[in-house]
């Protein structure tokens, strides 16, 4: 599910994407000058600008008076929606010392360094804006933005300004910084850049010990000995960086690896590499030879490259998200009448909070003031909001939709319904050691043949010349180690992640390629996955509307930001702007309003027609002036792509679909999943986690789709947890997969793509194998030359390097992605 | 003989040189943000010192 579950908190993120409306600009339609939404009327406006609403009239003149209205020439309307209100004590939280401490990343006696995450942040402008920060608030010295990680570093003055004043300051233009309880905790540990340092260094010496061995290869002459051993010994010192640092990764994968007993694909390249270095120094300390250091620095380079290139991964994105990015860093608590900013984890039970319109309630607890309308739809796949009385229990997560609530907290944050779904054991996993992959499998057999091949070869000179023992054994490991292998699996990966990533699938690693090919039985989650929560179909009942009451009904729906209002002002199309009067929405009942002396009501049955009457789904009935003419019944809109991606996955996996909603739509959907898909509805979160281990203990390999906090446990649980995004800045559970809802239909050429790279990696490691072949013949001989380890090792790298990119390309191209 | 030893010298500086740049680029950011900078270069008037005080 997107957003709107949760918007509460995070208020206009990311749902109002101003760069979408620009594209439709027609004649009669005005638009906002500042965000470039559909304006109602021209009442809104400067001199000659018109806004859509106030909240964006007052951002354009607060950029006006600082003179920064280079914002709207670098871009056609960039800013961000102003229609929903911030609160304006909503960062007094930002006060508390203790908070404080825990956001800013530096101090001193005159300054504070903080970091703010800004999910806003869209376009040149934003980047113009942000950076342009001094000049709206005189306490900030600079502030630096991180395009791709949405984040700006800002440094202020102490005196001058305060934490909180700045956030305000950013709100009051519409970039509102998003912190939530994630950043209470550790914090986020910097880049490892090291594996980067590791290939420059390698490179360097790669590059020059090559240079430097051509003498040798090209036979310099006897006389000059003095000269041939100073390239020598240049060559051994340039190795020595390559041995001892660049080849550090695999000296630590197969160290990890071995310590669980297990023979993974690093070790047989580390000891390649240890080996080689051996002989190659022993013969220029002997002086019999200039050793295979180009071979050497030569494979590190190429296997850091490939890893680095497997290993890049979106850095924008998150895969390891919890409920704390979901949750407020603090919330009101009352006490003594007072509202007091507190930190979630200082939540105890007994205590009241305060829960502001659109906020999310952070604990379980029981409803003690106020009429709440809890939208769980995040959490539950519920679609619509509950109404929950006085005395009722609320469970966490929840967002209040209509007017502020108080509860009376029962369990601490961390022991509620929803969170201690996250704090099961399982899910708190470290990072282990890959053994599932067949790479691994694969370099094992060979390694075995290796060691074969190697003894073979020691016990045959053994007996016939002992002087050629050392240089046929060490021979073998040089040239027999598996890094083409190694190498075709890590270009295979690193290219088709880029494939998917470009196609809007975002793979956390190489990993759940594999897994990904190997799924036998895919589960849906239904609200937010297979149905659009954007988009709702809209079935009219009643007396026919002529065009002029629907434009009335769509004139008044528009006035509201409730979603069903929204939905059906959307449904209908407003096509003429139209003055209200006495406009008045009622929580959780309706709205109405006056056009041209004529009263308009929208809304729940009791609210319209004065009398209950009982409804299956979600309706909102129409009156105009004193008739009663019909309503509107909502049903949830299946994605389009549905049915066709259905119809193709049927034919080879098993499908499931879980469902938190009720089975009203139980007949739509077995018709389209198909007789042989289980359904199943009234799905709490625990159920679904249960339903994936039911599978797995059959022997299933399960690929769970879903969305929502609701479907977390089970894309944990899954062996692919593929989470489904409106759009990618939004929040998505943790997953193995972010892919974005538009390219669902996709998912089958996807599929497809992934098996590819199983059939890639074996085909380049066939032909990696006669590479070896040809050098195990020289190698057993004790002949292998460094002039033909130096063409071999390049030019093989190179030919598997071709091979996998481009059959990987090729494959993705035949798949049109 | 010497000279070559000379030229060799320079060389593997001049390659120490680039590397070290290298380095210094990968520490400093730049291969990671590579939207901003491009943006940051058109803009009129210059952003405040990003030097801390």
């Amino acid at each position: 599910m997107p957003l709107p579950g949760v918007t509460g908190y995070f208020s206009n993120f990311n749902i109002f994407s101003p760069v979408m409306t620009a594209n439709v600009l027609t004649e009669q339609e005005i638009h906002c000058y500042h965000c470039g939404e559909t304006c109602l009327n021209k009442k809104i406006h400067t001199e000659e600008k018109i806004f859509c609403c106030e909240g964006c009239k007052m951002v354009y003149s607060i950029l006006n008076q600082s003179e920064l209205c280079d914002y709207y020439n670098l871009n056609d309307n960039p800013g961000i929606n102003q229609r929903i209100k911030v609160r304006g004590d909503k960062f007094a939280f930002l006060d508390d010392e203790k908070i404080k401490r825990e956001l800013i990343s530096f101090e001193d006696d005159q300054q504070i360094h903080v970091t703010f995450y800004l999910p806003q942040m869209h376009c040149s402008s934003c980047l113009y804006l942000l950076e342009n920060l001094h000049r709206l608030n005189a306490g900030v010295i600079s502030s630096k933005v991180n395009f791709t990680r949405k984040e700006s570093e800002i440094v202020f003055i102490k005196e001058k300004t305060s934490l909180r004043k700045v956030a305000e300051t950013l709100t009051s233009i519409g970039y509102e910084p998003y912190i939530s309880l994630n950043d209470l905790k550790e914090k986020r540990p910097a880049i490892d850049r090291s594996m980067v340092y590791q290939l420059g260094v390698a490179g360097f010496a790669f590059g020059n010990i090559m240079l430097m061995s051509f003498p040798e290869y090209l036979g310099i002459d006897s006389t000059e000995v003095g000269l041939l051993n100073m390239f020598r010994w240049a060559n051994f010192g340039l190795a020595i960086p390559v041995l001892l640092y660049s080849a550090l990764p695999f000296y630590i994968s197969s160290w990890k690896s071995l310590k669980h007993k297990f023979l993974n694909i690093d070790a047989p390249i580390a000891l390649a590499v240890i080996i080689t270095f051996i002989r190659s120094a022993f013969e220029v300390i002997s002086g019999t030879g200039g050793g295979y250091f180009d071979s050497m620095t030569g494979i590190v380079f190429f296997m850091l490259a490939g890893r680095i290139l497997q290993d890049k991964t979106y850095r924008q994105l998150s895969f390891e998200r919890d409920y704390t990015s979901y949750f407020p860093i603090a919330i009101s608590v009352i006490k003594d009448g007072q509202e007091i900013p507190t930190t979630l984890p200082d939540i105890k039970p007994g205590d009241t909070l305060l829960i502001h319109n659109e906020e999310l309630i952070p604990a379980d607890g029981i409803l003690t003031r106020g009429k709440a309308f809890i939208d769980y739809s995040f959490v539950t796949g519920e679609s619509l909001p509950v109404q929950k009385e006085m005395g009722e229990i609320v469970y966490a997560g929840g967002k209040q939709t209509e007017g502020n609530i108080e509860i009376l907290v029962v369990k601490e944050v961390t022991q509620s319904y929803l969170t201690k779904l996250w704090n099961r054991d399982e899910f708190k996993q470290q990072e282990e050691i890959n053994t599932t992959s067949f790479v691994h499998l694969l370099s094992r057999y060979f390694t075995y043949i290796v060691f074969a091949i190697a003894a073979g070869t020691v016990i045959y000179w053994q007996l016939h010349d002992p002087s050629r023992v050392w240089p046929a054994m060490t021979s073998i490991f040089i040239i027999a180690c598996p890094c083409a292998l190694f190498l075709s699996n890590t270009f295979t990966n690193g290219n088709i992640l880029r494939i998917l990533g470009r196609n809007r699938l975002y793979m956390r690693n190489a990993q759940t390629i594999e897994d990904m090919s190997r799924a036998t039985h895919i589960v849906f989650d239904k609200t937010g996955t297979l149905t659009s929560t954007q988009e709702q179909d809209i079935v009219y009942d009643g007396i026919e509307l002529n065009q002029e009451q629907l434009q009335l009904t769509a004139a008044i729906s528009d006035q509201s930001n409730h979603p069903l209002s929204k939905a059906l002002a959307r449904h209908i199309g407003r096509k003429t702007a139209m003055d209200i009067q006495d406009f008045r929405e009622v929580p959780g009942q309706g709205i109405e309003g006056r056009i041209g002396g004529e009263m308009i009501r929208l809304g729940s049955a009791s609210f319209v027609t004065g009398q209950a009457i009982p409804q299956k789904g979600t309706s909102v009935f129409v009156r105009l002036g004193d008739t009663v003419y019909g309503h509107f019944s909502f049903s949830n809109h299946y994605r389009e792509a549905i049915p066709a991606l259905i119809h193709d996955l049927k034919k080879e996996y098993r499908l499931s679909v879980l469902s938190g909603d009720n089975t009203a739509e139980q007949e739509t959907l077995q018709k389209l999943m198909g007789k042989n898909t289980t359904l199943l509805f009234h799905q709490k979160p625990e159920d679904k986690l249960q339903y994936i281990r039911f599978l797995q203990e059959q022997g299933e390999k399960v690929m769970m789709i879903g969305d929502g906090l609701n479907d977390a446990g089970a894309l944990k649980q899954s062996d692919i947890g593929v989470a489904v995004a409106e759009q990618t800045n939004n929040f998505t559970p943790s997953s193995d997969a972010i892919i974005e809802a538009k390219q669902l239909s996709l998912l089958t050429r996807f599929i497809r793509l992934c098996r590819a790279n199983r059939n890639i990696v074996v085909a380049s490691f066939v032909m990696s194998i006669v590479y070896n072949v040809i050098g195990l013949y020289f190698a057993v001989q004790g002949t292998l030359s460094p002039v033909i380890a130096a063409i071999l090792m390049p030019s093989s790298s190179l030919s598997i390097l071709l091979l996998t990119y481009g059959s990987s390309s090729l494959i993705a191209k035949r798949l049109k992605l | 003989m010497s000279v070559i030893i000379i030229l060799m010298i320079a060389s593997i500086s001049i390659a120490a040189l680039f590397l070290i740049a290298f380095l210094w680029g990968v520490k400093s950011g730049q291969f990671e943000d590579d939207f901003s900078p491009s943006s940051r270069i058109l803009f009129e008037d210059k952003p405040a010192s990003t030097k801390t005080v």
